[in-house]
């Protein structure tokens, strides 16, 4: 009896675990099979419907729901036509797609594009899945990623959240997400019922810039429709007042620097599209008509050069860049030795054949490219901004813009000061005569000026495709400006063309918040008029016997 | 691409005249093409012309129109708008054509309509429009503003939550009347002025730091922000870019625009603007048997399957069939005749709906927005329920609120209900 009681025992155990085996998987089975249900219900709910869909997924704590929401927020959340089975892809788009099953987040073959359809999202709908996916990412181990995820917590601060980073506050090792963090924390203690919390929380928001935190503690102040405050105690409310007077001003502050900063880019582009000109009309005083088309030229290098090179944008531009000069460059010699050379001295008649020379430059762009903008992709690097804080980030294609003109004129610069090509140049233009008994051979000297000048126009190009619109009337758009700037600044003078280019570019973006676009540009070119009046030859004009001559 | 497209005109053409002289110029019924094939305007325009080509080219396979066969007259007013006129006039007196498609810009088509008036001719126009005109000889295929901009601010208040308004346009007549409407509908749904901020920059504005970052100010304010974009074509490529590029996000500030479509995108890169909003009429990437069936036919015709189609194309789609139907039903070309079997005739549009031809000359359109999808095309995100009557005269501006058109029963396109008066066509 014992002995088989003992038996029945074991057998009881047997089955007991073999009940519980499938018991055990099971314990999973019902998660699992709740969540692809719900994930089913995405292909057919309307927007609002999958937003729904999306909270509840979250909730579910499923070990995959992180991948599949990223999955579709980027895209890449499919189901198949033929069993409504839902699938993450590898890549979106691709065909045929890889498949990823959902549940075990492992490769699950591959379908045609045809055969799946796509689990479409709208705006709302992506906002909602960053905020979801953020709370995921505060655990990543890359500091950036981690600031990214506290910044969209912050945005929308519920009690999961809020909790969240208070168990992450402590842990926390990096000083620009801990700050983020107390903001976050701070901006939540602003509900509490103490009167003390809030009074620290705003003493730890007053030194934020932060837009959002300004419109938070404003939102203190506001009155409601029966004529109490919204924060009930006074000297919570006087320190909220002090903290939005004192993050405005700072505010303030940075929205001067990013002006100064706009006034600066837009000054470098007129300062890169003059200086070539200040070469071939201030030193050479051929006025081309046609500068603005060797930029066109340099424009559509890139262009050219990046559709070579599909594989390596970002390498392109800096291709493009000597490709631009020696194109730009070599069409200006063209330029110089079949047209210009024979009407030196006639400037109207210069003017109207290097103005034909334009039109016919743009007419065979037209020819060869379509009449078509181009687009021209714009690299990693050169996209988006450099955040210096909360209320001002430099965006970095202005920036490069900044920096790489500032090395074209100090080359160029360098270039006339410190080489014999540059000695020539500047003797010829000097004293043509003179350098000519020297020995300088001044016509050579004439077409490699011509050269230098529409190289840098080339070069100025490259810029402008990362600004505009790479089409045939790129040249036109600037030619005027270009202009404008030589004889501000003292024709003759490189110097005088910096200077000249970036005050008119600071001034024209000052003005512009207070006037709107068409009214400042012609504030401006009114201001222009007048500088002109009174001092007829610019900024630096040239001095001694060089400028007799003229 | 611009290419092929000269060269299949060239080659229509030819066929057709050799045809003229074998069957004898009387038994063909002109049509007169009256798009820019030159100048700025041409890279818009050339696709209208092909369509027009493709659509006769169809129609002639089955064996033309009352038994007749169709014969195109292309002209190229070369994006010049007194060129416009005179070459109305030409298609109109010398080559007495029974019907003309053209006109892209609202300066173009004004610039006709004393000429089609005259003459009696009969202009189909296919592209959108700020309204405020209704002409007894023109069949507007394209949307008035109650088509397109009410229904996409009606979307982003509504579904999106919107409640601060950037009015943002480039600097001429379309771009103005449309926000003195956008402006007033707003008002009058009780959007405060100061949560409306409008501005216009010049054609072709490139420099968009300030303005964009303005935007992104307005946009901080704690309430939900949209901008409204009426910005003309190549304006909107740095536009776009410096929106990236300031971290301005579709899904924060979202811009719903009026004039960027599918050919638009098509030389831009649309990264960056991905989620950006745009409302039309028709989306490439609406999924019909009839918008299959048309995508397929342009890119035979047109002999290149990676050209897109766009809004416009499917305006003078809809714009040859109703016409071909009201020759059927006249049983003539006669224009008089044509003119006034033309309301109420109904033909399919390409995405499963019905365009009728109202007493006003409109014609009704479903409205789709779309958000930009990675490839250039628009994920369709919202469309109305059934298709709106074109409403020649908006009831949001003081000026047009009384005024109705009416060519069937009053017939008059300017027609004041209060005072009861017909002030005529109004082509100033």
């Amino acid at each position: 009896m014992k002995q088989l009681s003992k038996g029945s025992q074991w057998v009881l155990l047997l089955i007991a675990l073999c009940g519980a085996f499938p018991a055990l998987l099971k314990s999973q089975s019902p998660n699992d099979s709740g969540f692809i249900a719900t994930l089913g219900e995405l292909r057919e709910a309307s927007y609002s419907d999958k937003e729904a869909i999306v909270e509840r997924l979250s909730k579910s704590g499923h070990p995959s729901v992180r991948a599949v929401l990223t999955g579709f927020l980027e895209d890449r959340l499919y189901f198949r036509n033929s069993d409504q089975k839902m699938f993450i892809v590898k890549t979106a788009d691709a065909d045929p797609l890889e498949l990823i099953d959902p549940l075990t987040l492992k490769a699950a073959g591959s379908a045609s594009a045809d055969s799946m359809t796509k689990i479409g999202s709208n705006n709302g709908l992506r906002r909602v899945l960053r905020t979801t996916i953020a709370h995921y990412s505060l655990s990543s181990p890359d500091p950036a990623v981690r600031l990214d995820a506290v910044r969209e917590m912050n945005k929308a601060l519920d009690e999961p959240a809020i909790a969240m980073l208070r168990e992450r506050a402590v842990v926390e090792k990096d000083a620009a997400v801990k700050k983020e963090i107390e903001t976050g924390l701070a901006l939540a203690a602003l509900d509490s019922s103490d009167a003390g919390e809030r009074l620290k929380a705003i003493a730890t928001l007053r030194g934020s810039v932060s837009q959002d935190v300004r419109n938070r503690l404003a939102a203190l102040l506001d009155k409601g429709s029966d004529g109490s405050y919204a924060e009930s105690n006074e000297s919570v409310r006087k320190a909220a007042a002090e903290a939005v007077q004192h993050i405005d001003s700072w505010r303030n502050f940075y929205s001067g620097v990013e002006t100064l900063f706009f006034g600066l880019s837009l000054g470098s582009v007129l300062v890169l599209i003059a200086i070539g000109l200040a070469i071939t009309f201030g030193v050479m005083g051929v006025i081309n008509m046609a500068h603005g088309e060797l930029m066109m030229l340099g424009a559509y290098t890139t262009y050219v050069v990046q559709t070579l090179m599909p594989g390596h944008i970002g390498l392109s531009i800096l291709a493009a860049i000597p490709a631009a000069f020696l194109i730009a460059g070599l069409t200006g010699i063209l330029l110089e030795r079949t047209v210009i050379r024979f009407l030196y001295g006639r400037p109207l008649e210069t003017l109207l054949a290097t103005f034909g020379v334009s039109l016919i430059l743009q007419q065979s762009v037209r020819s060869i490219f379509s009449a078509l903008n181009r687009s021209v992709v714009t690299p990693d690097w050169m996209s988006g901004s450099l955040r210096i804080n909360d209320a001002l980030e430099i965006t970095y294609n202005r920036l490069y813009i900044v920096i790489f003109t500032l090395i074209v004129f100090a080359l160029l610069m360098l270039l006339l000061r410190r080489t014999r090509i540059g000695l020539d140049i500047r003797a010829v233009s000097q004293n043509r005569s003179m350098a000519k008994a020297m020995g300088i051979r001044t016509e050579w000297v004439d077409a490699m000026t011509f050269g230098l000048g529409s190289g840098i126009a080339g070069v100025a190009g490259v810029a402008l495709s990362q600004l505009t619109n790479v089409g045939p009337n790129l040249g036109q758009a600037y030619i005027i400006d270009s202009f404008l700037v030589v004889v501000f600044g003292g024709v003759g003078n490189l110097w005088g063309s910096l200077i000249g280019g970036m005050s008119m570019g600071i001034v024209n973006k000052l003005l512009e918040p207070y006037a709107g676009a068409v009214l400042a540009k012609i504030f401006v070119l009114i201001g222009l008029i007048l500088f002109i009046q009174i001092r007829p030859r610019g900024l630096f004009p040239p001095t001694g016997r060089a400028s007799e001559d003229k | 691409m611009r290419v092929h497209s000269r060269s299949m005109t060239a080659c229509l053409l030819a066929a057709a005249t050799a045809f003229c002289q074998v069957a004898s110029a009387a038994d063909t019924i002109k049509i007169g093409v009256l798009h820019s094939l030159s100048g700025t305007m041409a890279i818009s325009e050339t696709t209208l012309k092909d369509t027009i080509l493709m659509m006769i080219a169809e129609q002639n396979k089955k064996g033309g129109v009352l038994g007749k066969k169709l014969e195109a007259v292309v002209v190229d007013p070369a994006s010049n708008w007194p060129l416009f006129a005179e070459k109305a006039a030409q298609l109109l007196e010398k080559d007495k054509v029974s019907v003309v498609f053209g006109c892209w810009t609202s300066v173009s088509r004004k610039s006709v309509l004393p000429v089609f008036e005259k003459d009696n001719g009969l202009l189909f126009y296919p592209v959108q429009y700020e309204g405020e005109e209704s002409s007894k000889n023109v069949i507007y295929t394209g949307a008035a503003p109650n088509q397109q901009a009410i229904p996409a601010v009606d979307y982003l208040m509504k579904d999106v939550g919107v409640k601060r308004w950037v009015l943002e346009g480039t600097d001429y007549v379309y771009p103005r009347t449309t926000n003195k409407i956008l402006e007033a509908y707003l008002k009058q749904k009780g959007v405060k002025a100061a949560d409306i901020s409008i501005n216009y920059t010049p054609f072709g504005f490139s420099d968009w730091q300030t303005r964009v970052a303005a935007i992104k100010k307005f946009g901080s304010a704690g309430k939900k922000t949209a901008v409204v974009s009426t910005i003309n074509g190549d304006a909107n490529v740095p536009f776009y870019k410096e929106l990236g590029n300031q971290k301005i996000s579709a899904e924060d500030i979202p811009v719903v625009a009026f004039s960027v479509g599918e050919e638009e995108l098509s030389g831009l890169d649309t990264k960056p603007i991905v989620g950006e909003l745009a409302a039309w009429n028709y989306f490439e990437s609406i999924n019909t048997p009839a918008n299959k069936a048309f995508i397929a036919q342009w890119h035979t015709f047109i002999k290149n399957p990676k050209r897109t189609t766009n809004d416009p194309m499917e305006a003078s789609y809809i714009g040859f069939n109703l016409w071909v139907k009201a020759v059927e039903k006249a049983k003539t070309t006669d224009t008089a005749k044509v003119i006034a079997t033309l309301p109420g005739l109904e033909t399919p549009n390409l995405t499963g709906g019905m365009a009728k031809v109202l007493p006003n000359h409109h014609i009704t359109k479903p409205v789709y927005i779309g958000e930009v999808k990675a490839d250039g095309q628009f994920n369709v995100v919202w469309k109305s329920a059934g298709e709106v009557p074109g409403d020649a005269w908006s009831d949001f501006l003081p000026g047009s609120k009384d005024i109705e058109a009416d060519w069937v029963t009053l017939n008059c396109g300017n027609y004041n209900k209060v005072t009861k008066t017909c002030s005529g066509q109004n082509y100033k």
